[in-house]
């Protein structure tokens, strides 16, 4: 589904990319963990085209390298970001329909099956975006995303900052997504809940990839989570 | 006095909605774009000149569509051939864009039309006197201008927050990366929301060339009070803009109506020959004389007290 080879990008004079590879297969869900500031969340910004990175990204078969962001999401990219980016002063439904990018196609995602699956979002319908608690925004972003019908969703840090029950839906939710036969690109901090829903497991360090494969091979890999993941 | 109350609070809100339909697309390009438009007013003048030179030839109520279509349509180009490479550079690089576009506009209507004040009048259909108010009469064309002010400013409300493309608009004034993410083409909705925005200006200035003068310094007059407008109203609210471009308009012309000093104020009280001795600098100086200035002063007041503006929610 999504290849990337060799990718740099750059904010300003800092190099933050270094030459990543990376790999989501058709209806895989992939994680992408490391401490902060290694360069994860950058890496999903590049391939969105925003800052434009330099390298080999393909898509589906073709090279997306250059493109802009909104054309890269018409290719069936979503892009859920870390900061959330609700418009605060529309209402929940209207930044909902906000992510329909192509009213006349059938889409996996309408507005009532997401109210089907979160009733607290429609009792909020008309209320303002910026009212929403974060766990509530953190599902107002990832359905609006949804509502666009991506084949590939890339989420940057879902559960920063949320209550463990709130963690869960989150958990739950992404594998409603995957079922849909939806890949899934995770960026997380939470090691459980990638772990636990992830086939395949990126460790990112300073701009490039340094372990790559199944959650039980990184279990095992004492000296990778040692160096690269804990704290 | 009731006179004159009513009179200049007509006048005051007739400038107002002038003023509004000039900062709303300034206001809307600068939260979507982080471009401070500086020649936003040039294009008010380039609207009162097109409106002039298309009356003359064919008549008024041609010139009041195709003038702000024309001007729209510069504005398209001057944002996707200029300002949309020079966005790469910087704000710097824009700013000094839109500092030079002034100049250059400013010149070539000085090329073609002079710099003397154009023969701009009102329209024959509409020179006539709509009602009279106690003692004089009220223009038709004044309660015409008001007229279309008001219809504008309810389409622009009606098309921001009833159609898709304004919910777009008001997505991309908080966050316009996030919308271009979901799929929506930002570059050319900042196309066409400037163009908009310059043809909103370039209608006051075709109905306000009459009534104003249609000289080639017009926008250097009338850009910095643009400015106060947008910054009293708070960067990026509409709301905002609509309500400091009503306040400004009725201060500044209440202030040319009350010919009051200190000395007539306080004159005649016992503290009255302390303070003239005092204030004698300020003391027989008329409101009437300082209206001028009396916006530049509520944006002092502003930018100290509080500087998003009246309803302003960015803090750039």
């Amino acid at each position: 589904m999504l290849s990337v080879r060799g990718l740099h990008a750059y904010y300003g004079k800092s190099h933050i990319l270094q030459g990543v590879d990376l790999d989501v297969g058709d209806n895989e869900i992939v994680s992408i963990l490391g401490r902060n500031g290694v360069g994860r969340s950058t890496t999903l910004k590049a391939i969105m085209g925003d800052p434009q990175p330099a390298g080999e990204i393909t898509f589906k078969g073709g090279a997306i390298t250059g493109r802009k962001p909104h054309e890269i999401a018409h290719l069936g990219i979503g892009f859920v970001p870390e900061e959330r980016a609700i418009f605060p002063s529309l209402t929940v439904e209207q930044n909902l329909l906000l992510g329909v990018k192509n009213a006349r196609r059938d889409s996996r995602w309408s507005l009532d099956e997401t109210w089907k699956l979160f009733p607290q979002l429609k009792e909020r319908a008309d209320a303002p975006g910026g009212a929403l608690s974060g766990g509530e925004q953190q599902m107002l972003t990832m359905c609006r995303t949804l509502m666009g019908n991506p084949d590939l969703i890339m989420v940057d840090e879902p559960t920063e900052g949320l209550a463990p029950q709130m963690v869960e839906r989150i958990g739950e939710l992404l594998q409603e997504i995957a079922r849909r036969g939806i890949s899934i690109l995770l960026v997380e901090q939470r090691l459980v809940i990638a772990m636990r829903i992830s086939h395949r497991v990126y460790v990112m360090g300073h701009g490039q990839m340094v372990f790559e494969g199944t959650p039980a091979e990184l279990t095992a890999a004492e000296n990778i989570r040692h160096e690269w993941l804990e704290v | 006095m009731i006179e004159i109350i009513v009179v200049s609070t007509l006048n005051g809100v007739l400038y107002g909605m002038l003023l509004f339909l000039m900062a709303s697309g300034l206001t809307v390009i600068f939260s979507m774009m982080g471009v401070l438009n500086l020649a936003h007013a040039s294009f008010y003048m380039l609207g009162a000149f097109f409106g002039f030179e298309i009356t003359r030839r064919i008549g008024f109520w041609p010139a009041l569509v195709v003038a702000p279509l024309l001007v729209g349509a510069i504005g398209m180009a001057v944002e996707r051939y200029g300002l949309r490479r020079v966005h790469s550079h910087g704000h710097v690089a824009e700013l000094l864009f839109t500092f030079g576009l002034t100049f250059v506009i400013k010149e070539v209507v000085e090329m073609i039309w002079g710099k003397l004040p154009a023969d701009y009048r009102v329209p024959g259909s509409l020179d006539f006197a709509a009602f009279t108010l106690f003692s004089s009469d009220y223009p038709a064309f004044r309660l015409f201008v008001l007229l279309v002010s008001i219809a504008i400013f309810l389409a622009l409300l009606l098309v921001i927050k009833r159609t898709r493309i304004g919910l777009i608009v008001q997505a991309a004034l908080t966050h316009p990366g996030m919308v271009g993410m979901l799929g929506h083409n930002v570059d050319r909705i900042f196309m066409l929301v400037f163009g908009v925005g310059v043809a909103l200006a370039a209608v006051a200035g075709v109905i306000a060339g009459p009534i104003l003068i249609t000289q080639s310094n017009m926008a250097g007059l009338l850009g910095p009070i643009l400015f106060v407008v947008v910054v009293v109203g708070g960067l990026g609210s509409l709301g905002g803009a609509f309500a400091a471009s009503l306040l400004i308009g009725l201060v500044q012309t209440f202030a040319v109506a009350f010919n009051v000093s200190l000395a007539d104020l306080f004159g005649s009280t016992a503290a009255g020959e302390v303070l003239s001795v005092w204030l004698s600098d300020i003391w027989r100086v008329t409101v009437a004389q300082v209206a001028p200035i009396l916006p530049y002063l509520l944006l002092v007041l502003i930018l100290i007290f509080r500087p998003r503006g009246l309803m302003g929610t960015r803090d750039t």
